[in-house]
């Protein structure tokens, strides 16, 4: 766990995580917030705002009784919201980061398309 | 919520020593709390208070609704596990095992014994043949045990390996998902246990110096670390936790900051991260008391 952000937080990211990668595919169910609680060594109020932070987004849902399900359609409304993200979080980093090294903006082009090619 | 624990203007000492200062503070139904401070804080008192071992100077405690002097109805739903608990001589682990269920109406045999499986607990040895680790499990095995609504654990583990600790720490969280209470864990391990507590009291020199959600206490300060000149122009008039420095860098621990203000430091080539709650705690024990009430 990182410890600048909430854990709930990283909860919900890491069970979307699990869902893009298809360890958790629509229509199954997920685990309870104890087990998640067990797993992560976290207090269960923190699983249980992590998952209903998810529950509320519409990526999983309750079955009365049963427990909590992967919605259909999750898969691709994360990916989507992720693809909002990746510019902030991934891409301005890097260019700052090379800014600060004096790699020029075709090197670094360069060194992405070698590493997309490995 | 249902307070468990409703404390009012608590206040006792010890000749001229204000152990506890005119304390208030409600501890709510089924939550983990962390009551965090240094030596001598006067976690200990509260807690000795809180369970009727000792007497206020002032103010008022209300524990399930009820002053918990001599009120067996309060006290036979507490469990206070303290740091150094005393046996009757010639008690073996099995003889605290068989007395706790008079003392608790919730006590689980049955787990009690799987606990002293897990914690390698020889059950025929005398207790004051046990070693130091030895003896903390036994507290750390009737606390768990004994289900009470309103468990304290006062420094559980002093001389507990670390395996023996998470043994603690994986049965505590699976016992309470399973039966739901109220317990204050009172430790210098914070960085351990940061993740277990759902609330968090700090003490020091006999007063509350922070009472507030685990989750809002993390990312509630950052350190800024940078060239001198830059952390001090990003930090300004800011409120200053703690501040370090060597030659031209300095490391400045502030608030949390709104992501536009984390990227105005990055933009001035300023390093940020994150502070634990264990960090937190040092920095905010370590000033002096009138430093500390303008950064509250």
């Amino acid at each position: 766990m990182d410890e600048s952000r909430p854990i709930f937080v990283q909860i919900a990211e890491q069970i979307e995580n699990d869902i893009i990668s298809g360890a958790l595919p629509e229509e199954t169910q997920v685990p309870s917030t104890n087990e998640f609680a067990a797993f992560y060594r976290i207090n269960p109020a923190t699983a249980g705002k992590g998952v209903n932070l998810l529950v509320d987004a519409g990526v999983l849902y309750k079955k009365r009784g049963i427990g909590m399900f992967v919605a259909e359609g999750a898969r691709a409304a994360i990916v989507a919201n992720r693809l909002g993200q990746f510019q902030s979080e991934y891409v301005r980093p890097l260019v700052a980061e090379a800014a600060k090294l004096g790699i020029t903006q075709a090197q670094l082009a360069d060194m992405i398309k070698r590493e997309g090619r490995q | 919520m249902t307070a468990v624990v409703e404390v009012t203007g608590l206040t006792k000492t010890f000749g001229s020593l204000n152990a506890v200062d005119n304390v208030s503070f409600t501890v709510e139904q089924n939550k983990i709390y962390g009551l965090l401070g240094r030596n001598g804080a006067g976690k200990t008192t509260l807690m000795q208070l809180l369970t009727a071992q000792d007497f206020p100077t002032r103010g008022s405690i209300r524990v399930f609704g009820e002053n918990p002097v001599e009120t067996a109805k309060v006290l036979q739903n507490v469990c206070f596990i303290k740091e150094s608990q005393k046996y009757p001589d010639d008690f073996q682990v099995k003889h605290v095992l068989k007395s706790a269920p008079w003392f608790f109406r919730n006590w689980d045999a049955e787990y009690a014994e799987r606990l002293v499986h897990d914690f390698r607990l020889p059950a025929n040895r005398r207790i004051k043949k046990l070693s130091r680790g030895q003896l903390s499990s036994v507290g750390v095995i009737v606390g768990l045990a004994s289900r009470a609504p309103l468990t304290f654990f006062d420094e559980p583990y002093l001389g507990l390996d670390a395996v023996a600790r998470q043994i603690f720490y994986d049965r505590l969280l699976e016992d309470y998902a399973e039966h739901p209470r109220t317990v204050i864990l009172s430790t210098h391990l914070i960085d351990e246990v940061s993740n277990l507590l759902e609330h968090v009291l700090v003490i020091d020199e006999g007063r509350i110096l922070l009472d507030e959600d685990a989750e809002n206490v993390r990312g509630s300060a950052t350190t800024v670390v940078g060239a001198r000149t830059a952390v001090d122009t990003f930090v300004g008039r800011r409120e200053v936790l703690h501040r370090e420095g060597i030659g031209g860098l300095a490391s400045v621990t502030i608030g949390a900051l709104t992501p536009e203000e984390r990227r105005e430091a990055a933009a001035a080539g300023l390093e940020l991260s994150p502070v634990s709650l264990q960090q937190l705690i040092v920095r905010k024990t370590n000033t002096s008391n009138q430093e500390f009430e303008q950064s509250a």
